[in-house]
């Protein structure tokens, strides 16, 4: 006999409890340390403080922690408590021309003012596994990297800036004189501001980001992009408080930036030249800060009267998808209990399979 | 007229009522370091403003700045807000999935109430002040001075008709309701009945279409003129959007196509209601089936006051 269901909250405790056991794993072997995954896994940690939108390595690290390594369980632990933090303020617009820049290519010039910096990438390196590291071991083969020159010794001239001295490319203006918006604190409406649509992106995920940027690479909204510049390094955040009246360096934050430089044929009101797309992002990912940007130039085109037609190209089809913890929230929420509404599912199709009956005599078996 | 009572206990901001006086009696130990029902009280100001221009225009999806909440987006984010939003310290809560007070996800929710706001829970529909609830309205009737809650997944009617937010927008403010009619004209057309099981649409105070949440349209008729006040809340989505008490709710249907809720040709196996929204269980693996009431705060209140089914 059916006996209504109970110990839902039991259920719920075990469940748990054989979490936080699969969580630490084999007893037998060390637990990791949160100081290990900031230091050893430290683009896994980038990734979640950058979609996190919280720039803290220590809780980032402990985030992935708990997480068990999923970086979207991970990233929604920090959004949970960035919540609760009060906000005193907003910070001075953030100097990246004044970057200690650590790397910075430009695929758009041989040679710069500043030069090429490889710093330290997975470019050119062959994509080899390293038995060397299975062993806890030292990669014996690569001797010590030299630090000399490891960052820029001063500010570098950003490509942009460069480009225009000549006016070849637009300038780039603030869209009005209203404060920048912020979506964690208003809703979404739209059109959105382009400053709503870099936050958006910048906290947005980054395959989804990656998956459009691609698309608009293969014919679906293509603006023919050059990665003018890509530049990673510590900026200073400023504040300036309201008692003192002037800013003060708060401290250093790492980010990257990509500016991408796109083709554009010009317009009655504009001449033919360059445009932009920027890409802004915690700690070191390429991949997220040029997808960023090929997705800021795809959305900007009602405002450089292209046409829209494909989804990169789609302010609240992109702005509506791109975030992770909603996305996740929702799709897994299929798995919550449905019955009343499939209850109510079942008879209506039962009533309609009747209707259907009496019309057209009985229903074949295998229809079922 | 009672809804000046309920936009009163609306309006009455918890921080009033602080922690430190409300009486100690066996209520649960709130959470230390998080402010009251966890949001912090700025937050709770501006969704209470959103509630309030709700209430004010009935029916009306009020834009609100949804907060990322410790649970996932899609389980309840919208109502969790919204209840941290109304709760005090004085206040009984129930918590309800699917009309069952002991599902997962009611359990959650429950239990984060009584562990960041230290307030007082039950499983009884008339004890309860807030009512927070996903997929169906209790099966006792509801009282003035109830608050129900609603989770709210998508709370656009007419999303499926047309994909843009700002062209909804527009078609709710010029009040241009045709594509839903026709809709429901397409489903008479095609199955000779309208075929909308849950999420009925409705009109609320002779203006606004409104999707009711996910509840069956069986709970339809228990949002028309209820004493309780009802809110919805879409965290995803950032809307909330209220149904004030006493207000007029109407589900969509024809003159020759009146609307009509669904109807069991049997009763709970458990406290033999039969008015009640009924689950289907399948009992043995032959397929054998049973019928039980979807409530079940009232299927037990039944079968306390004697009341047998069939099982």
């Amino acid at each position: 006999m059916y006996v209504a269901v109970k110990g839902g909250e039991q259920a719920i405790d075990n469940a748990h409890r054989l979490l936080a056991e699969e969580r630490r794993g084999n007893p037998e072997q060390q637990e990791i340390s949160v100081a290990q995954i900031s230091g050893q896994l430290a683009l896994a940690v980038d990734r979640v403080m950058a979609e996190g939108s919280l720039y803290d390595r220590e809780l980032a690290a402990l985030a992935i922690k708990q997480a068990r390594g999923d970086m979207i369980e991970a990233i929604f632990l920090l959004r949970a408590y960035r919540t609760t933090l009060p906000r005193f303020g907003y910070s001075e617009p953030l100097r990246s021309d004044r970057m200690q820049v650590r790397r910075r290519v430009s695929a758009t010039f041989k040679d710069l003012p500043g030069g090429q910096l490889l710093g330290p990438t997975f470019d050119y390196t062959h994509r080899l596994l390293d038995m060397t590291l299975l062993d806890d071991g030292e990669p014996s083969a690569q001797p010590a990297a030299e630090r000399v020159g490891e960052s820029s010794d001063g500010p570098l001239p950003r490509v942009v800036d460069l480009l225009n001295d000549e006016g070849l490319i637009e300038t780039e203006t603030p869209a009005d004189e209203r404060d920048v918006g912020d979506l964690t604190r208003e809703s979404l409406t739209f059109p959105a501001g382009r400053d709503l649509r870099l936050q958006n992106l910048a906290r947005a995920d980054e395959g989804f980001l990656l998956g459009l940027g691609y698309s608009t690479q293969r014919g679906y909204g293509n603006n023919h992009p050059f990665a003018g510049e890509i530049r990673m390094g510590e900026v200073a955040v400023e504040f300036v408080p309201e008692e003192l009246g002037f800013p003060i360096e708060i401290g250093e934050i790492t980010v990257t930036e990509c500016q991408m430089i796109n083709q554009f044929q010009g317009s009655e009101q504009a001449p033919p030249q360059f445009t932009r797309g920027y890409g802004l992002v915690f700690g070191q990912s390429e991949r997220k800060a040029m997808s960023m940007a090929l997705v800021d130039r795809a959305l900007r085109a009602s405002e450089l009267g292209e046409e829209a037609e494909n989804p990169a190209q789609d302010e609240e089809f992109v702005l509506y998808h791109s975030d992770n913890v909603q996305a996740t929230g929702f799709v897994e929420h299929l798995k919550l209990p449905h019955y009343v509404d499939f209850q109510s599912e079942l008879t209506v199709l039962r009533r309609l399979r009747a209707d259907f009956e009496t019309a057209s005599g009985p229903v074949p078996e295998a229809a079922e | 007229m009672n809804a000046p009572t309920s936009a009163k206990s609306l309006a009455m901001p918890a921080e009033t009522k602080s922690a430190e006086t409300k009486p100690a009696e066996a209520k649960p130990r709130q959470e230390a370091g998080y402010n009251y029902a966890y949001l912090d009280e700025q937050t709770k100001r501006s969704i209470r403003r959103a509630l309030l221009k709700a209430v004010a225009i009935p029916g009306y999806q009020v834009p609100f700045g949804s907060r990322e909440m410790p649970m996932p987006y899609g389980w309840g984010t919208g109502g969790v807000q919204v209840t941290a939003s109304v709760l005090g310290p004085d206040d009984t809560l129930k918590v309800i999935d699917q009309g069952a007070d002991d599902t997962t996800n009611a359990v959650s929710i429950r239990r984060f109430f009584a562990k960041t706001a230290g307030v007082k829970t039950t499983t009884r529909t008339e004890e309860a002040s807030v009512i927070q609830t996903r997929h169906r309205i209790p099966e006792t009737p509801l009282k003035a001075g109830q608050i129900v809650v609603f989770q709210v997944p998508i709370p656009e009617p007419l999303r499926w008709l047309e994909a843009s937010e700002a062209e909804t927008r527009k078609m709710h403010a010029l009040e241009e309701y045709g594509v839903m009619h026709v809709k429901l004209y397409e489903d008479v057309a095609r199955f000779g009945r309208i075929s909308v099981a849950y999420d009925y649409p409705v009109k609320v105070d002779g203006r606004y279409i409104m999707r009711p949440s996910p509840i069956p349209k069986f709970d339809n008729p228990k949002l028309d003129r209820s004493p309780a006040l009802m809110l919805f809340g879409a965290g995803r989505e950032q809307r909330i959007y209220a149904v004030p008490p006493y207000t007029e709710v109407r589900s969509l249907d024809f003159e020759d196509h009146p609307f009509e809720v669904e109807s069991w040709p049997r009763c709970c196996a458990l406290c033999g209601a039969k008015d009640s929204f009924l689950d289907e269980i399948i009992v043995d693996d032959q397929g054998g089936r049973q019928f039980v009431c979807s409530d079940t705060d009232y299927c037990e209140a039944r079968r306390a006051a004697g009341h047998r089914g069939p099982a």
